[in-house]
């Protein structure tokens, strides 16, 4: 086997992309089984030999934690998977996650040089194969941990910011103490991310490899009402903490008939089928609205409203319809995902907004009345800006109603640190190098400072989080340049 | 897995249990609850927090059975073991010296009034406690309710135990008397929060209302628990459970409370058809020895 690839870039160019296999649309829109269903090993191979490598890779450039791809793709090629899998490790430490999440069409794919022209590397799909191949292979070697350095650090919230910095914080030879408000370990990646993207084996399998490397979790912990960051620090004796805590408050429309019985955030009806399985109700105890025959509306147009909306289908809805204010182009949604949507039979309505939700005698949902829209002109966010079209009302029927338009931070911890500053819409005030707060020792990433955004830049955050922290643990020394109080 | 370290049935179909919970029991307020789930297939409930010791790391709390997981609990005993516990959530009761405060509590409500109502002796009030109930067999708490007020009325519907009639009746003849009421804390029922706001709001008389809305995590982050107050939307969970009465939209708490009464009643029709097999299959997951939580 050669484990060069000495095939001229041109003859590499001809071999055409590799497609991921994935469940036929007419089956995987009834289950919540995964739909990609991985490259095998031949295709992977083979999807490593487009790889020109380029001397100065567009790809590394544009993956926000610059993963060394070139050289993962050269491991690939080469037959040396697990080698593939430890050179990802060194960049990412939850590869089989952001292989399948990641917006790669913005982030690495996006700056491959074979897509100027053509079709990009499948850059996702290979470090999602790698990864599977490690954990699969049962071989992960686990880091060996520094000695113990007897310093403890507490990390709140357990999504990708909390994980990674946990990781990160084990191996320098810190205790580590992982504390999560929910009764399960992951955050988004558990309760947001719907089994048919993310199976939930996955996450559980990142982190049982935290724990055999000596991260404690403990669940059902809500710091700022179970304990404080103060009382964490002064009680019980942790010398630094990393608030990692998303931004999990769910934003409303705020029209009328939002509290109609029917209508739910994306995040009550996600975290009810995903993190408490109703989709097996009764087998499960907790309840969802039954779906089937109805329909049902979601509002919004990123990955939330996408998995909100391909999560009705599955339940059985008989028209899952989302419903978006801009047009197709602007939606935040993870290119692939609206792809499958589109297939599994999802329908689009775009340049609509919801104007009121309408009701029966007994309160329950029947339908949205909404007016059309058109594009303005660009507004802050470079995107073009919808502008309401007159007299072009008209409603919707819906017996469900999903509002998946944002999600802002939970002021819980601010509001019981008095010391700790936040910017003006609640986020936690960090120095986006040291990701120092206002407070002595304490720490914050992720969404909870940069408002939602992905999983790879919350993994980076933690990355980050864990050596400006174990920085601090070993020099004692608090810059001057962190975060002062707004 | 959080140990159950005693369970005895106080009254129809009501049964307390004191747990072990020493992180919650260090923390908790008057006023404030737990959301537990008693096994990994289990749906999150809230339940207020009758009392904790945090010398001995437990929290009391008191249930009612009347759905699946509500029935379910009644159904442990001490030595079994409560899959998940988290709290103390939501604001404690705001306690401090009003001067005369009547506690109106109805059923089960009478168990999440008792640690507000025993706060507000402590802080120096004239306490009036109005247990309301269908009659005799549903008065619980008795002694509690008489060690933690100053003046006590038991009002049954039948009038088979206490006096007959309503709890706003014996609201209602207080007032009359010409008895100045400072401050009022209702717990119960919805009709019977909704009927005493009625007569305290036209009176001006500051009235408090623990709001039992459906709540998943309790910590603000779905939006199931959102309560109308006034014109606002508020989260039960994190921005109550107590509300100004003369403000909440009852209505729309009745309307949402009974979003899931279909599934509700298979799950419990369910469950009473397969008790016994549940039970051994969640006694089955219980940790063979002691709990090993800090
Ligand atoms: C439905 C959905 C789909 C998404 N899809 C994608 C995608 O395809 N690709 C992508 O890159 N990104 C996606 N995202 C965004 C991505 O998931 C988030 O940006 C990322 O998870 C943020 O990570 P985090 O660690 O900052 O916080 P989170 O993942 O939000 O984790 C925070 C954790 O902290 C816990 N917590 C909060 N407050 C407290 C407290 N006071 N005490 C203790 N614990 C607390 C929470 O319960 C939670 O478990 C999606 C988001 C959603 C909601
Ligand atoms: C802040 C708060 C404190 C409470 N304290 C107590 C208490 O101390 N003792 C007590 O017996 N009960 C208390 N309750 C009510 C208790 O939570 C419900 O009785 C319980 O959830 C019913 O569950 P079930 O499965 O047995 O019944 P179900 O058949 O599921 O439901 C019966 C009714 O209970 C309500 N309910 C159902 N699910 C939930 C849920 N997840 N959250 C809230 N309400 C729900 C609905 O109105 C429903 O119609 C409290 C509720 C709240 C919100
Ligand atoms: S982490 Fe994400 S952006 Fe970076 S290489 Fe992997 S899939 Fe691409
Ligand atoms: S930009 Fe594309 S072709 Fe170039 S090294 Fe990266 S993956 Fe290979
Ligand atoms: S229970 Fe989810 S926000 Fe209140």
């Amino acid at each position: 086997m050669p484990n060069k690839n000495t095939l001229p870039n041109k003859e590499r160019m001809k071999i055409a992309r590799t497609r991921m296999p994935e469940l036929a649309p007419d089956v995987r829109n009834k289950s919540f089984e995964e739909v990609n269903l991985g490259l095998c090993a031949e295709a992977a191979k083979t999807e490593s030999t487009r790889c020109i490598a380029c001397s100065r890779p567009g790809c590394v450039q544009k993956c926000p934690v610059g993963v060394k791809i070139r050289e993962v793709v050269d491991l690939v090629y080469a037959g040396d998977f697990l080698g593939a899998a430890a050179k990802l490790r060194e960049d990412n430490s939850l590869p089989a996650i952001t292989g399948r999440v990641c917006p790669q069409e913005n982030q690495c794919e996006g700056g491959c040089l074979l897509g100027k022209k053509g079709e990009s590397v499948a850059i996702g799909n290979l470090e999602r194969f790698v990864a599977d191949y490690e954990r699969l292979s049962g071989q992960l070697g686990l880091p060996v941990n520094a000695p113990s350095t007897g310093k403890s650090v507490a990390i709140v919230g357990s999504g990708p910011a909390g994980l990674s910095a946990a990781g990160d914080l084990i191996q320098k030879g810190h205790r580590v103490r992982v504390f999560e408000a929910l009764h399960e370990i992951g955050g988004v990646l558990l309760y947001g991310i719907p089994e048919f993207r993310l199976p939930k084996e996955i996450v559980r399998g990142e982190v049982e490899n935290l724990r055999k490397m000596g991260v404690e979790f403990e669940t059902n912990v809500v710091v700022g009402k179970s304990v404080t960051i103060d009382e964490l620090m002064r009680d019980e004796h942790y010398d630094a903490v990393f608030v990692a805590t998303g931004a999990g408050l769910p934003i409303f429309l705020g029209v009328p008939g939002e509290h109609l019985n029917g209508v739910y955030s994306s995040n009550e009806f996600l975290t009810r089928v995903n993190l408490m399985r109703a989709y097996k109700f009764p087998e499960y105890d907790e309840p969802v609205y039954d779906c089937r025959d109805k329909d049902v509306i979601v509002v919004g147009g990123g990955n939330t409203a996408m998995d909100a909306v391909r999560t009705a289908k599955r339940l059985g809805a008989k028209t899952a319809t989302l419903v978006y204010r801009r047009s197709a182009q602007e939606m935040p949604a993870r290119a692939e995902e609206v792809k499958h949507a589109r297939e599994e039979g999802v329908q689009f309505r775009m340049l609509t907004n919801p104007l009121e939700f309408l009701g029966d005698e007994k309160g329950w949902l029947t339908g949205a009345r909404c007016i059309s829209m058109e594009l303005g002109e660009p507004d802050a966010s470079g995107r073009r800006s919808p502008v309401a079209i007159p007299g072009s009302e008209h409603v919707l029927p819906a017996n469900m109603a999903i509002i998946g338009v944002g999600t802002t931070a939970n002021p819980l911890i601010q509001s019981t640190t008095p010391d700790l500053a936040t910017t003006p819409r609640r986020y936690i005030q960090a120095d986006p190098e040291s990701l120092r707060t206002s407070k002595r020792g304490v720490f914050a990433g992720g969404d909870i400072v940069t408002g939602s955004a992905t999983v790879i830049l919350a993994m980076g955050a933690g990355r980050k989080a864990a050596a400006s922290i174990h920085e601090y643990l070993t020099t004692g020394e608090w810059e001057t340049k962190a975060a002062t109080k707004a | 897995m959080y140990k159950i370290l005693e369970a005895r049935s106080v009254g129809f179909k009501i049964k307390q249990f004191v747990i072990q919970a020493p992180r919650i029991a260090r923390k908790q307020q008057a006023g404030q609850f737990i959301i537990l789930r008693l096994h990994d297939r289990g749906e999150r409930i809230p339940l207020t927090i009758k009392s904790s010791d945090p010398e001995a790391g437990t929290v009391t709390i008191a249930a009612q059975a009347i759905g699946k997981t509500t029935s379910l609990l009644n159904c442990l005993e001490a030595g079994d073991y409560i899959k998940d516990i988290v709290g103390p959530l939501g604001h404690p009761s705001e306690i401090k010296k009003f001067g005369t405060v009547a506690i109106i509590a109805g059923s089960v409500g009478t168990a999440m009034a008792l640690p507000t109502a025993n706060a507000l002796r402590k802080a120096g009030n004239h306490v009036i406690f109005i247990e309301g109930a269908r009659n005799t067999e549903m008065v619980v708490f008795e002694d509690e309710v008489r060690a933690a007020s100053n003046e006590t009325y038991i009002m049954t519907d039948d009038g088979s135990y206490g006096e007959k009639g309503l709890v706003t009746k014996k609201l209602n003849d207080l007032v009359a008397e010409g008895r100045k009421i400072d401050f009022v804390l209702a717990v119960g029922p919805v009709p019977m929060m909704r009927a005493v706001a009625q007569v305290t709001t036209p009176l001006g008389i500051k009235t408090m209302v623990s709001l039992n809305s459906i709540m998943v995590d309790g910590t603000g982050m779905c939006g199931g628990c959102r309560v109308l107050i006034g014109k606002n939307a508020m989260f039960a969970c994190v921005d109550g459970p107590e509300f100004d009465a003369s403000l909440v939209n009852f209505e729309l708490l009745m309307q949402r409370n009974a979003m899931y009464r279909d599934k509700e009643a298979e799950s419990l029709k369910l469950f009473e058809e397969n008790k016994e097999k549940e039970l051994a299959q969640i006694r089955a997951q219980f940790p063979k020895q002691e709990a090993q939580r800090a």
